[in-house]
This record gives C-alpha cells, structure tokens and sequence, in this order.
C-alpha cells in the first residue's frame, strides 16, 4: 500500500483556505445559514452547534431542525413536533470567548424549532384558502398523502419554514439543517420536483375538461380515454377523482406550483445567505460534496465552505502506523507489556484511520483549491446536549483560528 | 442438511432493512452468499434502482432480469434481480389486461412514472410482488430438479434476500395491503397485494435490522423492530455492523474509561519497544487509551439497549480494507459461524 506519510498528508490539506465561522457567524450581514450534505453526515449536529454559538456571540439565532436525534432534541428543550421555535435557554457559563479571556458580546438569545412539514403545508393552504376551500383540500386524501409522504415535500416545506422565519424578521440569524437524504442535491432538487408534478403535463390534462386533454394525446397517438382507463385501472378510480378535485382546488387557490417554489427558491441566491456543506471524511460523502459544491456554483448560490465531520487524528503524529505496528510486536512476542503493546496496536489503527482521512481531504481540495474547508474531530461519544454542541462550535471556530 | 445450529431453518424470504448507509445492500448480499452455502440457491433482490448488487460483486449492471452474480463457499449459486417498478408495472398491465403495447405508448408521456407517483402504495405492492413472487415460484413440472417437501415441485430458489428501503420507510413499504387499501377495495391489485401479504405475513418470512453501535442507528433499528409488530409481521434477527474488536482487556478498559491509565508502565513498555520519547509518548498514547476506552463503553451500551430487543443479534466486523469480494466472503463465513446461516 502506498500511504503518505500523515505528516505530508497534512501539509497538502494545510493548503486550502481555513473556514472561520465565527467571522461568518458574527457578520451582522449574515441572515441566513443552511447546512447542506449527505445522510448522516451531521448536518443537524452542525446546526444546532452553530445556532448556539451564534448566540453566544450575541447574535438572536433561530435553528430550524429536520428530524433530529430524540435526545438532542429534548436537550433543546424540543419535546414535540409543534412547528413553532422556542426559546432554549442557554447553559451556564455561556460565552465561547471566555476560553481565551476575550469577553463575550452577550445579548444572544437561542430559539429552536422541529420542522413538521405536514403542519407547515396545512398552514400554506390555511393561509392562502378561504376556510371552505381550505377545508375542502385538507379533507382530500390525495393531499393527505402528498402532505405527509411525497419525496420531496419535506424539502420544500423546509424551504417554505425558512421563508417564513425570514419574512417575520423576528430573528437576525435563520440556520437551517436540511432533511436526511441520500443525496444532498435533493435539497435543491426535490422542491422542483414536487412543483414539477403537480404542474406537470399529465395532471393538467387529467384534470382539464376532457376535450384539451383529449386532443392533446391525440396528437401523441392514443386516445384520451385510453390514457385515464388505465390510469384509473392501475390507481383506482377514486383516487384519481382526488387527484382531480384536489388539483382543481389548490390551482385556484395557488396558480402555478411551480412558480412558487422557484420565488422561495430566490431567498436562497440573496446576499446574506450561506451555504455551508457537510460532509463526514469518507468516499461517498466527500463525492457528494463535490457535486454539491459545483452545483451551487451553476446556481449561482453561495457558499461559505466545507465542514469536514467526524475526522481522527492520532495524538502522536510522529509515530508512524509501521513503527507503532513493529514495536507492538516485538512485545507482544516478549509477553512482558501488554498495555504498552495495546496502546501502540490502537495508535497504529489511529494513523491509517488518519492518513486515509487525510488523503480524502486531499481529494477534495485539490479539485476544489478555493474552498475554505473547516474541520470537527470525532467526539468519544454522540453529541446529544448543548455543552456537546458547545464543543462542536469551539472545534469549529479552532480551524478557523489555528494555522494548521 | 447439516446438523449446524442454524437460527432461519424455514425462512425463505429474508428482508434486510436498517438505517441509511449502515450496510443494508452489503449485509444482504453477504447472506444471500451465507445461505447459498454447500449447494443453495438463492436470488438477491433490489428495489431502490441504484445497482447496488452489481457494484458490490463487481459485475456489469443488472438488466430486469435474475442473473448470476456469485458462487457461494462450498457450491452454491447467487442470482440477484434489481427490480424496477416501471418495468413491473407493464409486466403487471400485460399479464392482467393484456397491454404489453399499449403499456409501452403510455411510457411515452410518463403515464406510468405519474401512476406510481400519484400511489407510492402501487409502486411498492409492484416491488415486494415480484420478490415474493420469486419466494413461491417452483420449478416447472418438465424440468423437476427435485421433488419439494410436500410432494409438489422443488422451489426454484431455497431463499430470496431483499435489499429493503431503510427503516423509516419499511413497514409502509412491506405492509402493501394497508397501502393499497385505500386504492382498490377489488380487482386485480387487490388480488395481487393479498397474494404479496400471505408471503410477507407467512412464518417464511423474516425482517432482519441492521444497526451499528451507534446511538441512532440502534435507536432507529428499535424504533423499526417496534412498528414491524405492530404491522404484525415476523421480526428477525439484528445484525450488528462494522463492530470493532476492543484492544484491551475488559479490566485495562474500565480504568481507562474512568480516565485511569498506568503511564509509567506504558513508558516501561515503550522503552522496551525501543522508542525514544517514550515518557512524553506514554502521555499521548494514554490519552488515545481513554479516547478508545470512552469509545468502547458508550458501545458497549448501545449493544445492551440492542439487546432489549430480545431478537438474536450477529456482529459484523468493520473491515477496514473497505468491502471488497474477499470481505463479503468473509462476512458471509461470519454470518455462518454465528448461526444467521
Ligand atoms: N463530531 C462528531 N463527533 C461525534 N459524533 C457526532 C459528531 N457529529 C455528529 N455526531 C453524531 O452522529 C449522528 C448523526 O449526526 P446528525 O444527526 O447531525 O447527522 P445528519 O446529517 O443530520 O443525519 P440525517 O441525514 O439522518 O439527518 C448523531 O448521533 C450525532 O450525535
Ligand atoms: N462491515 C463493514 N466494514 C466496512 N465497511 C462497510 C461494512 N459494511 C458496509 N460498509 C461500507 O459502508 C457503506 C454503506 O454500506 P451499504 O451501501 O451496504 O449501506 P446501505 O445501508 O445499503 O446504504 P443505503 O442506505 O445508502 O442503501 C459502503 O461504503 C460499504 O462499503
Ligand atoms: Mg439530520
Ligand atoms: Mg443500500
């Protein structure tokens, strides 16, 4: 195997810029922050840590949560899915600046939310309906279904969430984690999608009056009649008679879907939004990054940095993984010191783990040389209170300080 | 038949689910090998369109259709099917109404791509039909391999394992009855879901969890085995992945844990080993201790609250090398040596 020597490895990613998050935090001119990635990476870890240290810098933060961990979100005082932020009240002694004596600017306050997208699209149809119609698409289970488990509506619903926030202007800093997904382009993808289909040509035909849509299949080869027997053979009649009324009655209430998620969709390119990818330093995760970070680019959507998650570095960086390797031998043959021989068995694990790390930082920098890249080292355990995500932040801020 | 101990004697149609990225696709292809072993037959079904199975056994993409992907240690064939709802879905118009053309004209403008949108329920009931489908089919009477167990002809293949949507999803994805019932009170997908839901409900089916020792994946592996019965379906067993060996004696673990390392006597040992520094090292190499240690209890009680689940539970070692053929084999033989197989 040919690894790099972890200390050359760590020169090279050395090389592109630092993320320094509290500058990005702590500019009055930042409204907005969402934490973009793929699954499991952290990015609701990544928030609600830059939520509180925000606060703590005396910004008035609010973080909107998507599906966190049980106990995180109780540690933020989040017992329900009830859609409205609440006030977290921050731990003793505050201040992430009192480490290195500087004072804090005090004055912050923490609010956090758990995004239930079924609520939030209850409400758009409540605000924008008079209440019989309003009635009438709630009551409809084709919206039952599309409200609670179409791909894609919890994306959108976020994004409606962050309008929302926005527009009340309650709070100077909005961050936002973004719903597990495979794939972190789904963010960016699956509002459009939802938009799409229920704009899309086939909906409007099935619920036209029967001679446009008759003559537009027509023109494709196949009658009208045709196209709806099977639609209704394979979905079932009633359902697609939904589908029809619940169409009909959120057009005339709407207009175009689509049009809609593309205006939320703008509060993304504004200045004072910033985008922030996570990703946890591993093959998958990393090549998602870079598909995000480039299509950010074509969206002309800005983006602050990479948030490197998760990462191992050994303690003793000198002590190559082969000499930690020999050594353990040589005395585990001698039976005479079994912590020691341990001790340099795990090092060694510590190392490669390290090294192959290092190599993936690597990866992405050199493909992507600009981008500032912040790093979190792996906690010892799961990160699930706020003196947890206290850590969290100060491990973030430290990249940005430090000079590598 | 050996005389091993083994936990799924009977069970023939294996669901593998677990939280995203814990090694659902790699897992369910190391036991589709594990069962396969000493002259099976087994077919490997996925349903989420990603040619995940050919990426793992290294293999040009899979078309619609059961090919051989491996042989299993000791003789013994792995087929793998990636099943696509489009294409079952035409399969499905022609079989019940005749439409195969047709069916393909309405390809054209996406009429089926809006009927399984429109009614994820029909998407799934398209997916879990053919892999039970797979579960009941039996060799066709001229060409008998064998007589099956109750005098009728063999079963083509002795297991199929799914590759499942992760947790979240699973129970609305296998429980396709509730989810067409909204559907379609008669006809034929009515006829189609009752026919999936005597498979999936039957005692030869299992749903086995993977998990890690990880707050989330363990609290969502939990969460999954709970709905599971509640939807009144046969829970299997957990199988633990990526699990490291600890490096220390449980004693030497305690301590450490407890931040208590013997740092002269690691400064001994690395003197001995011939290090220089070594006081200094001792002190850094200490801290990895307790990190490690740390490490290790906060698994250790993940694996007890996994062990509240009260299913057999299998671990799997992280292979560091990545997964490769050799370690699906390798994860295979674990699956075996622990009775999962
Ligand atoms: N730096 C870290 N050190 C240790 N554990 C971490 C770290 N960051 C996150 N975790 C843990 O990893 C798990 C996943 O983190 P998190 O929920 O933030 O990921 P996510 O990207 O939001 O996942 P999903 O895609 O499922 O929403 C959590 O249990 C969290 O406590
Ligand atoms: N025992 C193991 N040791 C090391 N790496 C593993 C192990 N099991 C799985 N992996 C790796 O973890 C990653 C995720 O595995 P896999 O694709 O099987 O998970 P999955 O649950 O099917 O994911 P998804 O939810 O995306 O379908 C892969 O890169 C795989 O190679
Ligand atoms: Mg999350
Ligand atoms: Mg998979």
């Amino acid at each position: 195997m040919s690894t790099p020597e972890p200390a050359a490895g760590r020169d090279r990613a050395a090389r592109s810029p630092r993320l320094d998050t509290d500058a990005l935090l702590t500019d009055r001119r930042t409204r907005i922050i969402v934490c973009c990635g793929s699954g499991g990476v952290g990015k609701t870890t990544t928030a609600a840590a830059l939520a509180l240290r925000a606060a703590e810098l005396g910004r008035d933060a609010v973080v909107i949560t998507v599906d966190p961990a049980r106990r995180l979100a109780q540690s933020l005082g989040l017992t329900e899915l009830d859609n409205t932020p609440r006030l977290v009240p921050l731990p003793e002694p505050a201040a992430p600046g009192t480490a290195d004596g500087a004072r804090p600017e005090g004055g912050g306050t923490l609010h956090a939310m758990m995004l239930d997208m079924k609520r939030t699209f209850d409400e758009i149809v409540e605000a924008h309906a008079d209440p019989a119609r309003a009635e009438q698409i709630l009551a409809n289970p084709f919206y039952q279904s599309l409200s609670s488990s179409f791909s894609g509506t919890q994306e959108y619903m976020a994004m409606e969430k962050l309008g929302q926030l926005r527009r009340s202007d309650e709070w100077d800093l909005i961050i936002v984690d973004t719903p597990p997904s495979r794939s972190a382009l789904d963010f960016l993808d699956a509002p459009q999608r939802l938009g799409r289909f229920l704009d899309g040509r086939l909906i409007r035909f099935l619920s036209a009056p029967a001679k446009t849509g008759g003559r537009a299949f027509r023109l494709l080869g196949a009658g009208f009649g045709v196209v709806t027997g099977v639609v209704s053979k394979v979905v079932g009649a009633q359902l697609l008679k939904d589908v029809q009324t619940f169409v009909t009655a959120f057009d005339a209430v709407f207009g175009g879907f689509q049009e809609r998620a593309t205006q939320t969709y703008r509060l993304l390119q504004a200045p004072g939004t910033a985008f922030l990818v996570v990703a946890a330093p591993e093959s998958d995760a990393i090549r998602e990054a870079s598909y995000f970070v480039e299509r950010l680019a074509e969206e002309r959507m800005p983006l602050a940095g990479l948030v490197l998650n998760r990462t191992h570095h050994s303690l003793v960086p000198r002590l190559s993984a082969a000499r930690g390797l020999a050594a353990a031998e040589a005395l585990e043959e001698s039976g005479d010191h079994p912590l020691a021989a341990s001790a340099l068995r795990l090092h060694a694990d510590r190392v490669r783990v390290e090294s192959r790390e290092l190599r993936l930082r690597a990866y992405f920098t050199s493909t992507h040389p600009a981008i500032p890249v912040a790093e979190v080292p792996a906690q010892p355990e799961d990160v699930h209170d706020l003196t947890g995500l206290r850590e969290i932040g100060r491990a973030l801020a430290d990249t940005g300080r430090s000079a590598g | 038949m050996s005389a091993r101990d083994r936990d799924w004697d009977g069970v023939r149609l294996h669901v593998v689910t677990g939280k995203g990225g814990t090694g659902k696709t790699t897992l369910s292809a190391a036991l589709a090998l594990a069962l396969a072993a000493e002259g099976g037959r087994v077919l490997l079904v996925e349903v989420e369109g990603r040619q995940g199975i050919a990426q793992l056994f290294d293999c040009p993409p899979l078309p619609y259709e059961e090919r051989r992907v491996a042989v299993a240690p000791g003789g013994g064939d792995v087929h793998a099917l990636a099943v696509d709802a489009e294409a079952a879905l035409l399969e499905y118009l022609e079989m019940f109404y005749g439409m195969r053309r047709a069916g393909q004209a309405l390809t054209r403008f996406g009429v089926v791509d809006f009927a399984t949108t429109i009614a994820p329920g029909m998407r799934d009931v398209l997916l879990t039909g053919k892999a039970t489908e797979a579960v009941r089919r039996r060799v066709r009477r001229d060409r008998a391999r064998r007589p099956g167990g109750d005098g009728r002809e063999a079963f083509v293949y002795d297991a199929v394992v799914l590759d499942a949507p992760p947790t979240g999803r699973v129970a609305r994805f296998l429980n396709v009855n509730a989810e067409v019932a909204g559907l379609a009170k008669v006809g034929p997908i009515r006829n189609h879901a009752d026919r999936v839901m005597e498979v999936m409900r039957s005692p030869e089916t299992v749903v086995h969890f993977v998990a890690m020792l990880e707050e989330m994946p363990a609290q969502e592996c939990l969460d999954g085995i709970a709905e599971i019965r509640r939807v009144g379906l046969n829970v299997g067993g957990v199988l633990v992945n990526m699990v490291r060996p600890p490096l220390l004696d449980p004693a030497a673990l305690a301590d450490a844990a407890r931040g208590e390392v013997d740092v002269a006597a690691l400064a001994r040992g690395l003197k001995s080993a011939g290090l220089e520094h070594a006081d200094r090292m001792a002190g850094d190499l200490g801290r990895e201790l307790v990190e490690h240690a740390r490490r290790v209890r906060a698994e250790g009680e993940v694996r007890e609250r996994l062990a509240t689940a009260g299913r057999p539970r299998y671990e799997l070692p992280y292979l560091s090398d990545g997964v490769d053929l050799a370690g699906l084999y390798r994860l295979a033989e674990e699956l075996r040596a622990q009775g999962a197989a």
